[in-house]
This record gives structure tokens, C-alpha cells and sequence, in this order.
């Protein structure tokens, strides 16, 4: 490993290899955008099937969805899909507003780290409202 | 019978341009001033212009230079659309200056300003530098591996099928006058975008059945402010003078990339020059 990292260049090559390419990362967001599309669309579904629409968002409603592992899972994929698909989304914009390394390098780092910690957020709330009573 | 109708229409159409252009003896040529490198305010000048049939854009700003205004700063060459060297907004509309007739305008105003997205210089000229590193990158020339051009006795002609040329002629077609790359909603906010022109030029090579460098050109052009940043506005083939399609250029290139169409190009053979085959 010393030898992998004795040089800049070395570590900066080994990044540059790490990281995906434009096309790679566009396959994902166009891949979860249409998967994201099928999810929504499944997941307004089964609440218009809900016999009483208007008390889908009522507190026990919510704890029987959440204990209800097909339509956890469901969340838990809407939740991956978008945030992974809007996250990006917002980096091709924030990417045309400058262009520069230091920009470039800031937004990627915060995008991820936006992805991630909303990912991780929404899964604690599915988990611990799954254990609930 | 057809052919004789049609003809009647034309006769039509050309006496009603004939009509129009009486009506209309005079013209206003309304021209973007200014000279970036003395800090100049921008304004425009207006010029009067005696107009004649078939009178072009370019036609009307060499007759202001040469009687009303020798000062006014305008790039041209070829005035037959071959060299692309006078572009500017016509009308706010990225055109050639001689490939735009006075009679296809509306109104009696014609605006020149300078393209957007490139460097102002002075008055309708601005600076390409930009726009041919950006063509520069992507290799715009054959790179063959078999072929060696020192030989000189094994110099010959590559053998390709018309379906060849086929893949790629439209977009051999760019003179690159930079209109393309002027109407390109993204190169106005993205510098680093290499526009619809050095796009579709990459996708012009890597179709050549003759070219080697087609990875290569993949490369240049996948990355965070590469093709993909294209949002397929389509405003680059609207403007393009020569018919090329930079829009379709940049969509098929995104195909090979995304692996739903795949270059199953061989690479072209040389004919071999002692064989007598023609």
C-alpha cells in the first residue's frame, strides 16, 4: 500500500479509477428515473385502493403500512430510486453553473453525501417504525 | 402536366417577390458596434441601404462599408456559403450573412449583431479560438494504422461501400461557421461543453470504417461536461446552413455509448496499388 500512495499521482490515478464514468452514471439515473417511475406508480395505486382514502395518512394507517413488509420494501425502493435519481439530477445542474475542479469536486462529494444521508434517514424511519408495537 | 403547374407556381412566386422587393426600394441595416478591446459601450448603427433583387445580408453590409461606413469590422470570404466566415444574428437568428437574402426577411429593419456564446473582437466579429480547441479534441482527422503515409509506393485509397459513407457524409458537410455552437442553449452556461460541432464531429470519424481512433473519441467525450450534458434543445440543426444534423450526431454517439447501438465497423482496407482491379 506504501507503494501504491508514495506519490500524488499515484493516488490521484487510483481515483480516477475508482470513479465511474459520465456514461455509467448516466445508465444509473436513467435506469432508476424509469424504475422510480414504475414504483410511484405502484405506490399510488395501492393508496387509491385503500378503502378510505381520506384516513390512509391516519397514524394507525401508517404504523399497518410500515408492518407490512412487500409495501416496506416498496418505500424503501421509492426512497433509494429518487433519491439517487433526483440527487444526480441535481448535479448536472449545479455542474452548468461553473466550471471549475475545486466546483466540480465540492458538488460530487455533497451529492453523495446528500444521497446517502437521506437513504440512511428514511431507512432508520421504515426499520423503527417496522419494530413499533 | 404536373411539372408545367409547378412551374406556374414558381413563375407565382418569384413575381410576387419581384412585387415585394418594388414596394420595398430601401432597407435599414441595423449593425452591433463596439470594440471589446477599447472598453467600448455597445450600440447600434443604422445604415440606409438601396436594396436590388437577390440581394444578400452580407451583400447589404459591404455596400455600408464600401459608401456609408468603412469602419464597420465584418469577418467574410468565400460569399457562397463554402467558408462559414460570416456568421452573426441576423434578426436575432445565428445565419450566414451570404446565404441570407434581404427578400426572405420580414420588415423593413434588418438587425446584425455578433454570434452568442463566443468571444466578442469588434463590431460582428468574435473570437473562435474556443470553439476549434473544443473541435481540435476530438481528433477531426483519420488516424489509420495500416496506413503509412510515408510510403509512398504503398500509398493507396481506402475501399468503402457506399453504406459506408453513408453513416457519416451528412456530417462531413460542417463548415464549421460556428452557428451551430452559437444557438447551443448549453455552451451558453457550460464553457467546457464542446458544443453540437466538435459533438457531431466526433460522431463523423468514429462512423469512418477508415478511423482507428474511435475509443479514443468515446473518451474525450464521456466525461462530467461532455455529451451528456447535451439537454437535445435541437437548436443546433434548426440553424445549421448545410443541412447537417449535429443534433442526431450527438443522439447516435449516446447510443454507442449507452451500448444500445454498437460499432460494428471493420476497419477499411487498402486497396492494393500494384493490383489491376479498379
Amino acid at each position: 500500500m506504501e507503494v501504491l500512495y508514495s506519490s500524488g499521482e499515484n493516488r490521484t490515478k487510483l481515483v480516477e479509477k475508482m470513479m465511474l464514468k459520465e456514461s455509467q452514471i448516466m445508465k444509473i439515473h436513467y435506469t432508476t428515473g424509469l424504475a422510480a417511475l414504475f414504483v410511484v406508480a405502484v405506490h399510488i395505486i395501492v393508496r387509491l385502493m385503500t378503502p378510505s382514502f381520506g384516513l390512509s395518512l391516519s397514524y394507525e394507517n401508517v404504523i399497518k403500512n410500515y408492518h407490512n413488509i412487500p409495501y416496506s420494501i416498496l418505500l424503501e425502493s421509492i426512497l433509494i430510486l429518487i433519491a439517487i435519481h433526483g440527487f444526480n439530477g441535481l448535479r448536472i445542474i449545479l455542474l452548468e453553473l461553473r466550471q471549475n475542479k475545486r466546483w466540480e469536486d465540492g458538488i460530487t462529494i455533497f451529492t453523495i453525501a446528500a444521497t446517502i444521508t437521506i437513504i440512511a434517514y428514511g431507512t432508520r424511519t421504515i426499520i423503527t417504525a417496522n419494530w413499533l408495537g | 402536366m404536373l411539372g408545367k403547374k409547378n412551374n406556374r407556381n414558381d413563375m407565382r412566386k418569384i413575381d410576387d417577390t419581384t412585387k415585394a422587393e418594388n414596394t420595398r426600394q430601401m432597407v435599414i441595416l441595423n449593425v452591433y458596434r463596439a470594440n471589446t478591446y477599447r472598453n467600448d459601450l455597445p450600440r447600434f448603427e443604422k445604415y440606409q441601404i438601396p436594396i436590388q433583387r437577390w440581394m444578400t445580408v452580407l451583400d447589404a453590409l459591404l455596400f455600408a462599408k464600401s459608401y456609408l461606413d468603412n469602419s464597420i469590422g465584418i469577418r467574410y470570404s468565400c460569399r457562397m456559403a463554402s467558408c462559414g466566415s460570416c456568421g452573426m444574428k441576423i434578426n436575432g437568428i445565428p445565419k450566414l450573412a451570404c446565404y441570407t437574402k434581404i427578400s426572405e426577411l420580414e420588415g423593413n429593419t434588418i438587425t446584425c449583431e455578433p454570434l452568442s456564446n463566443f468571444p466578442h473582437i469588434r463590431d460582428l466579429v468574435t473570437d473562435f479560438s474556443q470553439f476549434f480547441e473544443h473541435h481540435k479534441e476530438m481528433a477531426p482527422f483519420i488516424h489509420n494504422n495500416n496506413a503509412d503515409i510515408r510510403d509512398e509506393n504503398r500509398l493507396s485509397e481506402f475501399k468503402q461501400t457506399p453504406q459506408d459513407v453513408d453513416k457519416y457524409l451528412q456530417f462531413s458537410y460542417c463548415i464549421k461557421c460556428g452557428l451551430c455552437y452559437s444557438a447551443c442553449p448549453t455552451v451558453a452556461t457550460d464553457t467546457k461543453f464542446p458544443g453540437p460541432q466538435a459533438l457531431s464531429q466526433a460522431y463523423r470519424y468514429y462512423a469512418d470504417t477508415r478511423d482507428h481512433l474511435s475509443n479514443r473519441r468515446l473518451n474525450t467525450v464521456d466525461e462530467k461536461h461532455g455529451i451528456w450534458r447535451c439537454h437535445f434543445a435541437g437548436s443546433c440543426s434548426t440553424v445549421c446552413p448545410k443541412g447537417v444534423d449535429p443534433a442526431l450526431g450527438i443522439q447516435l454517439l449516446r447510443g454507442h455509448l449507452m451500448g444500445f447501438s454498437r460499432n460494428e465497423n471493420t476497419i477499411a482496407k487498402l486497396r492494393d496499388p500494384t493490383s489491376k482491379e479498379s
